[in-house]
């Protein structure tokens, strides 16, 4: 084969390999490093170097071969350089042409000369210079042809150009990453935020406090004990802290009374899902469906609850899980004109109303994440830390738990095979 | 007696002698893992190396940069370095490139081990 048509192979093999290594996702400085070696490979330079400039100062190695780690150290670059490589001939870039217009030559010449570098290509993109190529220690040991310049001078606008974009997509990473934090930001003020409105929510009800809180935290362990996103966990949390924010138009006596509340107080209290709904609806929530969770968190499956009597598949199930969240911690907790229940009272409540009031599915949810507690299957005892510690005490706990789930598995398994049959 | 290192690079010692045998097609894995191979030998004090290109059908650019680099430091460290059995597309390669100022070329490492003979010491090399 004929040394020139050989050369143009290897050239243009080197090229190929050039344009899929800065195409390739790989790491930014392998990438580099690569490049820098298919083109000292292509010509059989001993020594070379790639260093970025983002503007005046410093330069930065990228990547370096055959010369010292710290042959660079010291050297910088100001506009007046950056300018003069710009639009000069790359004959101007030669370190031993003395006549070069090029003044960063001609501080740096005998710097560069020392480490045997011979050429100091700049790499132009978008009419700026990004960076220098330095090269020198030809294997064979001739002068640079103009077939070598044409070749330099193509590989390294093809380094340039790569070494821009990996910089480009850098930037735009950088970005989606602030951009996720501040969204993250963002959502943390809004969940504070609704915590504080939870807080306030309960301080007008002195019997309660400590209550829109504690259905929050009951929703979102229902929500995950059922296999939601988390993103819905964190929504349903969100829904449970405010059910009651409607709370806030109903007259502080009502809500503080001492007594068992007369029809009259009775409806104006029922006013509130329906005016939570309004207070929440207008609001930009980052999770679907609040404001109706807050309106039918009264709402029972058998369509006597309030204010729309729905029926099971009308209620949301998010509304589902606030209301049992709800409807729990009002049993579990000393009420103005009533003590707590039992467990066992709790249980057996659960049980009666699970398909009227409540819907079984999701009570055999709260009872299978609380099971996992008291058989110490989970790391966090969240209920059992809500419920205090000695509510929850005596052996017959896991088996009230236990045959609870059981029996409202083996409702839920009779009620599909009979809509099977229909 | 051979020993693979640095990810199957197959070398071993005659003496003050390093062998190691390139792969099939050298490129920038198959290179660097040979560059490893013969720093490694030059650390521990050999004074030549050999390297075999007897399987190596191809040497593309970066193999070519990486062998140059491999020059440099034998030469830093005073050390011989030989190529035996290039194919002759390759040996077209390293003598237009300019290698062949660098490296002597023997047809085979029984005579690439012979040229070196007179860098043989009696001090054998510790690995």
């Amino acid at each position: 084969m004929e040394p020139s048509t050989q050369k143009l192979i290897h050239t243009f093999g080197a090229l190929a390999d050039l344009g899929q290594e800065i195409a390739g996702p790989g790491d930014f400085t392998e990438m580099v490093r690569t490049s820098m070696h298919l083109l000292l490979g292509t010509l059989a330079l001993r020594r070379g170097a790639v260093v970025e400039c983002s503007g005046p100062g410093p330069l930065r190695c990228v990547a370096i071969w055959g010369l010292g780690d710290s042959a660079l150290n010291g050297f910088g670059i100001d506009e007046a350089e950056m300018e003069s490589f710009l639009g000069g001939d790359i004959c101007e870039s030669l370190v031993r042409n003395t006549s070069s217009a090029n003044v960063f030559l001609t501080k740096y010449r005998d710097k560069l000369a020392g480490e045997e570098i011979e050429l100091v290509v700049p790499m132009i993109v978008r009419g700026e210079v990004t960076g220098l190529v330095l090269l020198g220690g030809k294997a064979s040991g001739e002068e640079f042809s103009s077939d070598d310049f044409e070749t330099i001078r193509a590989m390294v606008r093809h380094i340039g150009v790569g070494i821009h974009t990996h910089r480009l997509l850098e930037q735009l990473a950088q970005r989606a990453e602030e951009n996720r934090r501040l969204y993250d930001e963002l959502r943390t003020i809004y969940r504070d935020t609704v915590k504080a409105f939870a807080a306030a929510i309960d301080i007008k009800d002195k019997y309660t406090q400590g209550h829109s809180e504690r259905v929050g935290r009951y929703s979102e362990i229902i929500a995950r004990e059922l296999g939601w996103s988390e993103e819905e966990v964190e929504g349903i949390q969100i829904a449970g802290y405010l059910h009651d924010i409607g709370k806030l138009i109903v007259d502080r006596d009502i809500i503080n009374a001492p007594y068992k509340i007369d029809a009259k107080n009775s409806s104006e209290l029922n006013r509130h899902p329906n005016a939570g709904y309004e207070i929440l609806a207008p609001i930009r929530h980052p999770y679907a469906d609040i404001p109706l969770m807050a309106k039918h968190h009264h709402e029972r499956l058998d369509g006597r609850g309030y204010p729309d009597g729905l029926t099971d598949q009308q209620i949301p199930m998010g509304a589902k899980i606030v209301s049992l969240a709800d409807s729990f911690d009002a049993m579990t907790t000393d009420r103005p004109y009533k003590r707590r229940r039992s467990f066992e009272d709790v249980v057996v409540d659960l049980r009666e109303n699970s398909g009227k009031q409540f819907d079984g599915k999701v009570v055999a949810a709260f009872a299978r994440a609380l099971l996992k507690e008291v058989k110490g299957e989970t790391r966090e005892r969240r209920i059992t830390k809500m419920l205090g510690k000695t509510y929850l005490e005596g052996d017959q706990v896991a088996t009230l738990l236990t045959d609870l789930i059981s029996d409202l598995e083996s409702d839920y398994s009779r009620h599909e095979a009979k809509a099977q049959t229909l | 007696m051979d020993t693979l290192s640095g990810g199957l690079v197959r070398s071993h010692c005659v003496g003050t002698t390093a062998v190691v045998y390139a792969s099939d097609y050298l490129n920038k894995l198959s290179g660097e893992k040979i560059e490893h191979e013969c720093r490694r030998h030059l650390n521990c004090g050999c004074r030549a190396l050999v390297i075999d290109f007897s399987d190596t059908k191809l040497v593309n650019s970066i193999g070519i940069s990486i062998l140059l680099g491999i020059i440099d430091v034998a030469e830093k460290s005073g050390a011989q370095i030989v190529f035996s059995d290039v194919n002759n597309q390759t040996v077209q390669l390293f003598e237009m490139l300019g290698l062949t100022r660098h490296v002597a070329l023997a047809k085979d490492e029984r005579e690439a081990l012979l040229n070196l003979s007179h860098f043989e010491t009696t001090t054998p090399v510790v690995h």
